[in-house]
């Protein structure tokens, strides 16, 4: 009977480990590291034929800016999209698990996912964590009962409004909305007012930046519209570029062929004889 | 002091035509004291699919380990290799599934998937992927990095070209930081060969 030591993917979850080596570090002195946060500005908003949902695409590590081009608008189910501010890690995993259960409930009841499923699904999970699990979602969809947007906090509070913004370009965005928002606007007013309420959150909120991406909902239809604006190009391109004519001094050099990859096709189709 | 400058090291992929390279750099330390000069932190999964971990040590090796074991169990179930993709979505929940207790570690992973096209992602030390389509760093130097990268890069390099870059990028970067250096540790890795490559540079 061996002792264990192997390492047998788990049933899931969680698992803590190594939080106690963890908290040694840190009473000696080492801190803990920081997360890739979504500084973000998140919106949605309902409109006469169903939802749109919006965002921006930078994505930060402290004051750095780790990825000039994430995507934050997450798909749940075909007719339901899921925005996250927070850390990222935390609205990647919570979208992908949630979004996985809706598929299996589809399967298993035969029929197009629900918006209010999708929430209960997200609340019940991050508040069983109380907060820990960091992740602040805008969530919207159309389906059988009609378009609807809700909004869900980290420790598992939920809004259900007609418009909403998240994230630390909430406030720019939800100015915008406050000022131009009616109720039956159409589909280019909507994506013009969601494009105006990011760019509010690009420009006026260092947490976010980039390019903006929009996407529209409606009964039976959806569009992703990846990086419908980009009001941030690079502005300054060196036109030759770099070229080194000082070569790197090189120690050792190894060179490892790789197998070539062999195609193999039957020839004939002569069963093979005894 | 953070945890991750307690080895120090540096760690950067980038991405050419129908290629790709990744380089480390070499210095092990203990704070501020120089232990070895040939730490490797680039290693391979499979013929195609290269990481580099960068971050304490001890949690590098460790989940190396852990990430060959799962991938040779992949090899006996599937009969094949995994796809860099699938790798990187391996790598994300294995660090995910450790949220609240995590390795203290960022993998840089590199890959050639189907077609030869190439592929980078880099994750935060809880899995957060971070695909990027010309360059990824990591490590105590990832801020100059991030700079020399975004200065040196060129989109569809060749083979030559791209090691010169990546080289270029990775010694002038660690010159600025006192924690990573001594040398560096260069793949670049084309549908037909692996050339690893060692560079001189400053052992200071």
């Amino acid at each position: 009977m061996s002792q264990s030591a192997v390492d047998v993917p788990p049933k899931g979850g969680f698992s803590f480990d190594m939080c106690k080596r963890n908290d040694m570090l840190i009473q000696k002195g080492l801190k803990a590291p920081s997360f890739l946060k979504t500084g973000t500005t998140i919106v949605g908003l309902i409109f006469q034929d169903g939802v749109i949902l919006g965002a921006d695409t930078r994505a930060t590590e402290g004051p750095i800016v780790a990825d000039k081009n994430c995507e934050k608008i997450h798909y749940m189910a075909p007719n339901i999209y899921c925005c996250g501010a927070g850390t990222a890690a935390d609205t990647e995993a919570v979208t992908d698990m949630v979004s996985s259960q809706l598929r299996l409930h589809r399967y298993q009841t035969g029929r197009d996912s629900r918006v209010i499923t999708a929430l209960t699904l997200l609340k019940k999970h991050l508040f069983s964590y109380q907060g820990h699990v960091s992740a602040a979602l805008v969530l919207g969809g159309v389906d059988i009962t009609g378009p609807h947007l809700h909004t869900i906090y980290p420790h598992g509070s939920t809004d259900t409004l007609p418009f909403a913004t998240m994230g630390s370009g909430s406030l720019a965005a939800m100015s915008v909305f406050e000022a131009k928002y009616k109720e039956g606007l159409t589909r280019d007013e909507g994506i013009k007012l969601v494009a105006e309420a990011i760019c509010s959150g690009i420009f006026n909120d260092l947490g976010s930046g980039s390019n903006v991406d929009i996407c529209v909902i409606t009964k039976g239809n959806k569009e992703y519209l990846r990086n419908y604006m980009e009001p941030n190009p690079r502005t300054y391109v060196s036109s030759k570029g770099y070229s080194f004519t000082k070569k790197t001094e090189v120690l050792l050099t190894k060179i490892t062929p790789l197998m070539e990859r062999v195609e193999i096709t039957e020839v004939g189709g002569e069963a093979m004889e005894e | 002091m953070s945890i991750f400058e307690y080895n120090g090291s540096a760690v950067v992929a980038m991405v050419g035509r129908n290629c790709f390279a990744i380089a480390s750099d070499r210095r092990l330390g203990v704070q501020l004291q120089t232990i070895a000069t040939d730490f490797q932190r680039i290693s391979k999964i499979h013929d195609r699919v290269f990481i580099g971990l960068s971050g304490l040590a001890t949690d590098v090796q460790t989940l190396y380990q852990r990430l060959v074991f799962r991938h040779k169990l992949y090899q006996l179930r599937e009969e094949r290799d995994m796809k860099p993709e699938t790798f990187a979505s391996l790598v994300s929940a294995i660090l995910y599934e450790k949220r609240f207790g995590p390795y203290l570690c960022q993998p840089v992973i590199a890959g050639l998937g189907e077609d030869d096209k190439p592929f980078i992602c880099t994750m935060d030390s809880i899995g957060a992927k971070e695909l990027a389509k010309d360059f990824v760093v990591s490590g105590t130097a990832s801020e100059s990095l991030y700079g020399a990268c975004e200065a040196m890069f060129k989109p569809d390099m060749e083979a030559e070209e791209l090691f010169e870059t990546i080289s270029q990028a990775l010694l002038s970067s660690v010159d600025r930081d006192c924690l990573s250096g001594w040398g560096g540790h260069v793949y670049v890795v084309t549908p037909t060969e692996v050339k690893e490559r060692i560079l001189k540079g400053r052992m200071d």
